[in-house]
């Protein structure tokens, strides 16, 4: 066991050994050292404004660069990283990154708060992409950034500009020799014990040592991303006992496309799994692209978003109608299961002590079927769903032979719409099915009032949903769709 | 001799397009915002309690377990206020620090708690036990007005009599109209670091729109004079009218620790904190009445806008009135009734937001415009110019002022035809027809807002500059800068007036100890006033300079001249800095203050009559929709605006302004939407919950043009006039556009009603509201 932190601030070494090991990054940025340009907004991973860049290794000789935010990331989590701030863009000199010379050009800041977070996503984007960034990537790249200032435009027009100059031509990347190696050498396959008494954080390197830990610890808190566990911290001030990351443990980050199916590893975030999961299942990427930020699908896992069991988790729903199958493991002991048999009750899944989610696969789309899925919120970008919709439809001719649908946000979990299933298993797919399927709807669901919807509301969207599979898959003249790629209805 | 070297024109002169003083501060990390300013040794972390319940009597407050908590030094309520605790910004004791015997709001502060860390804090305020007796509260403006219990005096605007009119006129209208509120959502939270000083002196950083009202807040709570406390303020992280009184509640408990404690003290509450314990916009609940004949033409208008105020006053009182300034938006109404009723709730206490109740008055105007298009058949466009103010004629508003500088129709046909309005309703019209699923929609939209803080008195503002002997000057004003860029306009005024290069202008923090006496940086007046006292202070120091020079080279005053970088006398020229370091050896004050109020404006409220404005600003907007008619989603896919900023300052700050004003209204009119449960809780208090606008909302097309050949009418500074709220309510177009598209299920012919926030749970309660109505 190790039981100190080493990562590269910039292109500083540092190594800790005492902290809280829930400190966020964030904090130890401002609090431990003193670089404030990075700012607290919300404190919850939704404004963007503490937008660092944390950089990995990845396939032995590249580096890989991604947005997050440090507001919810534990500091043990940048172990064997290198992490970026807004204060390390510049040039020595003092020459502005074009990132930021984009921003000043373009009149992009007016308060300049949320700035630094923008400057840092438009360093990232500049990572990802090597030509200017069409409008929607643009939107895409800065979902998880707000701004009240400016409307965004002035932001937007920064994004092209930046790529007047190279923004890649920095000293960033001129020093990338010398940080794949520092942080090569920062890496091991030792477990990372941080922390001290009832209250550490275990970081470990293999599937194995996760395990044993687990076995030992069967109390702890098992964390991928944090992307929700940091909010127990810094809303509502939970002091976690023992916490076990999977964030050093590569094997569980895999996703991996076989002949039949896709496997993606519990630690895998939603940007590992996006590409493999659009290629197979459009529909999966259009709803994955708007779910939470670039920020937060550099953090979050699908196997977090399965294993917490929250009844408005997006991913859940994507995967029960595309029928996965979700893999446990205790000890050396593994089990399987089909994801909908997981979720048992609000809050309450089938996860027994010293259990964890190794992986869920979905089957490749059968043949003659269609798969949609329809993300319902007040806002397109980076909102929590009020409905959201998966629909599979395996079609023999125009018969419906099989109908896998299932909703989130409508009931205590995420949840198969049995009767509707039912209704439209074996029926001929036309007007009067979709009637049924939607009359249906009421026998499957009694969903709730809050915040973001009525329960009205919800069940109107959820049965008009199906209105707009039928017509998708019925009308191709008909627009159906107001983002993304409205190709995609049609498909 | 004319050097050749010499430069032909300053760099940041007024009317130029010039990059905001902070930008490349903002882009590196280096701008300083109050949290970021280095700690003091021994700073203490301040956390506020607060109680849960939205109304009720308190019967026990239990702090031993706060006090027992591992790090705290102090934990302070109301008994331990030296002063007064009162910190109701329009003087009417009803807005306690702490609360004591009764809870008014779910999360009202109880009392402070002052620790060695902020986490130390955070958890120990949660450690209290608060024992009280539930009351019934008051949470919707439907129960406030069956309760009919007001925060402050309600206004009457009257003109002719509208009852009679009404009564005569061959159509009418009724119906009422429910506006939400809307949270500032600055990207900075509130914040306050005060530093306890010498005898009863304190020094307070706070992040706040009203310098000058903090100084006095927290000398009145503490029970010292004014002149013992020093309030500074560099910047803010957004404001947008939430700084302009909620600030002083953590700048004053800030203070208390620091004195109580004699350590620095530091309060910056988490944005879950600061989202239910500060004001908002208001809420209104809008009841008209309309007479008009069969070409839709105004005869009678009757209005009663009720707000929710929330528990206290704070700035309500004005918010209601400025309201009933704008239910007429650009329209002549020729008989009107309008009354306000700010109505007490067991709410937040809401208070300024950009607009300051003029977008819910205009609102409630367009309304009107809206109705009788639908009564009468017309498009809205139609209707709306033909009830607009006239020229000369037809120019008096409910409160009897003249509009002397209409130019609304100038605005709008400029904006019909660069919009291609006509062409394109038509052609959306004709696809709609034919739409199974998204249907679009067009309005056009006009803005008229009056500028000046309609309290008269608030309409004055000082500035100090001082000059140094190398040529380089410092410039203070009571002005804030909250991105909006007033500190860069002021600065150009200066470098203007000396012809000396922007970057010769030493900007700095706004500080009570430099320019006492200040009003808030609100109204949309903070150039308007602030530069023109900064070009008094620097007109009085040219005035110096020049006699000093008539005096020394014995020239005559129009043989000095001050041009680009250089002064001329006589035949011959010198540096700029040269002229100084004359004139400070020939003992000439190089510093001087600079002081100006508004002219022309007067207003008797109790009479409902007078000039309030000083001016009008216009403005229009022309936005189209798509909406989804399965699920109410919606997409704004192109908008077009044309605003007047007079002769801009500053084009590049003034567009700015106009871009994220228009935005960020659109987001109160569509996606954020304040939500309490039936326990009066504020369910929607992060940006989890409350949605603004995303990158992804902008406007797909985004055409946004300054009016061009448009000065001010009246001597503002450089002919300018005020943009910082003026845009917001260009977002009104929005509404109406989702308005139409939704209209167009029942082939246009019944009024939507679509009342704001219009989510999309909102727009398709419409649809099918329409589609049964259509069906019917």
């Amino acid at each position: 066991m190790r039981e100190e932190i080493r990562f590269l601030l910039g292109h500083e070494a540092r190594v800790v050994k005492a902290l809280d090991p829930t400190m966020t990054v964030l904090d130890y940025l401002r609090q431990e050292e003193g670089l404030v340009g990075t700012k607290e907004g919300c404190n919850e991973g939704d404004c963007g404004a503490c937008t660092v860049v944390r950089v990995r290794p990845r396939d032995g000789r590249r580096l890989h660069y991604e947005a997050l935010n440090a507001c919810i990331q534990f500091l043990p989590t940048l172990d064997g990283c290198q992490l970026l701030t807004v204060e390390h863009l510049a040039e020595t000199d003092g020459t502005l990154h074009p990132a930021q010379q984009a921003m000043v050009d373009c009149h992009g800041s007016q308060c300049g708060f949320c700035t630094p977070g923008f400057v840092m996503s438009l360093f990232a984007l500049s990572r990802d992409r090597a030509a200017a960034p069409s409008e929607t990537e643009i939107d895409d790249a800065l979902a998880g950034n707000l701004c009240r200032c400016t409307g965004y435009a002035p932001i937007a027009r920064a994004a092209t500009r930046m790529y007047e100059a190279d923004p890649r031509r920095d000293h960033v990347t001129a020093r990338e020799p010398e940080t794949l190696e520092a942080l090569t050498a920062l890496r091991d396959h030792v477990t990372l014990a941080f922390g001290q008494g009832p209250r550490r954080f275990f970081a470990p390197a293999t599937t194995d040592a996760l395990a044993d830990l687990l076995t030992a610890h069967p109390e702890a808190t098992i964390v991928a991303g944090s992307t929700d566990v940091g909010l127990w911290v810094t809303k509502a001030l939970q002091r976690l006992g023992t916490v076990i990351s999977l964030g050093r443990i590569d094997e569980l980050a895999r996703v991996v496309e076989t002949e039949r199916a896709i496997e993606i590893g519990a630690g895998a975030s939603y940007a590992d799994a996006a590409e493999i999961l659009a290629r197979h299942y459009p529909d999966m990427g259009e709803v994955i692209r708007r779910l939470g930020s670039v920020q937060i699908r550099n953090l979050g896992t699908i196997g977090g978003n399965i294993a917490n069991g929250s009844p408005i988790g997006d991913s859940p729903p994507l995967l029960i109608a595309a029928g996965a199958t979700l893999h446990l493991r205790q000890g050396k002991k593994r089990r399987s299961l089909p994801l909908e048999a997981f979720f048992l009750d609000y809050g309450k899944q089938d996860r027994q002590p010293r259990e964890f989610v190794e992986k869920v696969s979905l089957p490749l789309p059968p043949a003659g079927s269609v798969f949609r899925a329809y993300k319902i919120s007040k806002r397109f970008d980076q909102d929590i769903s009020a409905v959201l919709g998966a629909f599979r439809l395996r079609f023999d001719g125009n018969r419906i032979a099989e109908a896998r649908i299932a909703y989130g946000g409508m009931a205590a979990t995420p949840k198969r719409a049995s009767a509707v299933e039912a209704c439209l298993t074996g029926a001929d797919w036309d007007e009067a099915a979709v009637a049924r399927a939607m009359a249906a709807l009421d026998q499957d669901f009694a969903p709730i009032t809050d915040w973001r919807a009525s329960a009205g509301y919800r069940l109107q969207v959820a049965k008009n949903l199906l209105r707009r599979l039928y017509i998708e898959t019925r009308d191709p003249a008909t627009e159906t769709r107001l983002v993304g790629d409205r190709s995609l209805a049609h498909a | 001799m004319p050097d050749s070297r010499a430069p032909e024109r300053i760099s940041g002169a007024v009317h130029q397009a010039r990059r905001h003083d902070s930008a490349h501060k903002h882009v590196s990390g280096a701008a300083a915002y109050i949290d970021d300013l280095r700690e003091p040794a021994g700073l203490l972390h301040v956390c506020l309690g607060t109680g849960g319940e939205a109304h009720a009597r308190v019967t026990g407050l239990d702090l031993e377990a706060v006090r027992a908590a591992e790090g705290v030094v102090a934990v302070l309520a109301a008994g331990d206020i030296p002063g007064v605790n009162d910190i109701s910004p329009t003087h009417r004791d009803d807005e306690p620090v702490f609360a004591t015997d009764r809870l008014l709001f779910a999360g009202q502060p109880l009392f402070a708690v002052a620790a060695e860390t902020r986490d130390q804090a955070r958890r120990a305020a949660r450690l209290a036990v608060v024992e009280s007796e539930a009351l019934e509260p008051v949470v919707t403006l439907e129960a406030a007005k069956a309760e009919g219990t007001l925060v402050a005096d309600p206004l009457t605007l009257s003109r002719g009599d509208a009852a009679a009119a009404l009564e005569r006129a061959p159509r009418r209208i009724a119906g009422r109209m429910s506006i939400g509120g809307q949270d500032h959502f600055y990207l900075e939270g509130q914040i306050a670091m005060a530093l306890p000083g010498e005898d009863d002196e304190v020094t307070v950083f706070s992040s706040t729109q009203h310098p000058s009202e903090v100084q006095h807040m927290v000398a009145k709570v503490l029970g010292v004079p004014s002149g013992a406390v020093t309030v500074e303020v560099r910047r803010m992280g957004g404001a947008f009218g939430g700084k302009e009184s909620q600030g002083n509640l953590f700048a004053v408990v800030a203070a208390l620790v620091a004195k109580a404690t004699g350590r620095a003290a530091k309060l910056r509450p988490d944005r879950d904190d600061d989202m239910i314990i500060t004001g908002k916009r208001h809420d209104f609940l809008v009841d008209y009445e309309a007479g008009f004949d069969e070409a839709g033409a105004i005869q009678a208008v009757k209005m009663t806008y009720a707000a929710r105020c929330g528990w206290s006053a704070d700035l309500s009182g004005p918010v209601a009135d400025r309201a009933l300034f704008h239910a007429d938006n650009c329209y002549f109404y020729p008989a009107v009734h309008l009354t306000s009723e700010p109505l007490k709730t067991n709410t937040v206490s809401n208070t300024a937001f950009r607009g300051f109740g003029g977008p819910q008055g205009m609102l409630g105007g367009e309304r009107l415009i809206e109705e009788i298009a639908f009564a009468t058949g017309q498009d809205p466009l139609d209707v709306r110019k033909r009830n607009l103010y006239g020229k000369t004629e037809r120019n008096v508003t409910p409160y009897h002022q003249e509009v002397e500088d209409n130019i609304a129709l100038e605005v709008i046909e400029a904006l019909e035809a660069s919009a291609d309005y006509r062409a394109r309703r038509a052609a959306l019209r004709a696809a709609n027809a034919e739409a199974l699923v998204i249907v679009r929609g067009l309005a056009l939209t006009p803005v008229k807002f009056g500028i000046s803080f309609t309290a008269t008195h608030f309409n004055q503002a000082g500035a100090l500059v001082h000059l140094y002997t190398d040529g380089s000057i410092h410039l203070n004003h009571g002005g804030t800068e909250m991105g909006q860029g007033l500190y860069v306009k002021v600065a150009q005024v200066v470098a203007e007036e000396f012809q000396v290069d922007i970057e010769q202008v030493r900007i700095s923090a706004t500080t009570t100890g430099k320019v006492p006496n200040t009003s808030a940086t609100a109204a949309s007046a903070g150039s308007d006033l602030n530069g023109m006292a900064a070009q008094a202070a620097a007109r009085t120091i040219k005035r110096r300079l020049i006699d000093f020079a008539v005096e020394h080279w014995g020239v005559p005053r129009e043989q000095v001249v001050f041009l680009p970088g250089r002064v001329r006398v006589g035949n011959s020229e010198m540096a700029f800095a040269e002229l100084l370091q004359k004139a400070y050896a020939g003992r000439v004050s190089l510093s001087s203050t600079g002081f100006y109020k508004t002219p022309k404006i007067h207003w008797d409220r109790a009479k409902g009559r007078g000039r309030p404005f000083y001016y009008y600003g216009y403005g229009a907007a022309c936005s189209e929709v798509a909406v989804d008619t399965l699920t109410g989603e919606y997409r704004v896919e192109r908008v077009d605006i044309l605003h007047d900023v007079g002769k801009s300052l500053n084009p590049a700050i003034d567009l700015g302004q106009i871009e994220g004003g228009f935005v960020q209204g659109m987001g109160w009119l569509t996606t954020e939407e304040l939500w309490w449960d039936d326990a009066g809780r504020l369910r929607t208090h992060a940006p989890s919950t409350y949605k603004i606008p995303a990158c992804g909302d902008r406007p797909r097309v985004f055409n946004v043009e300054i009016l061009k050949n448009a000065e001010n009418r009246e001597e503002t500074i450089y002919r300018s006039k005020a943009v910082g709220e003026p845009p917001l309510m260009l977002a009104i177009s929005v509404l109406h556009a989702l308005s139409d598209a939704v209209a167009s299920v029942a082939g246009y012919k019944v009024c939507p009603r679509l009342d704001p926030p219009a989510t999309p749970e909102r727009v398709l309660a419409a649809v099918e509201r329409l589609r049964a109505a259509g069906a019917a």
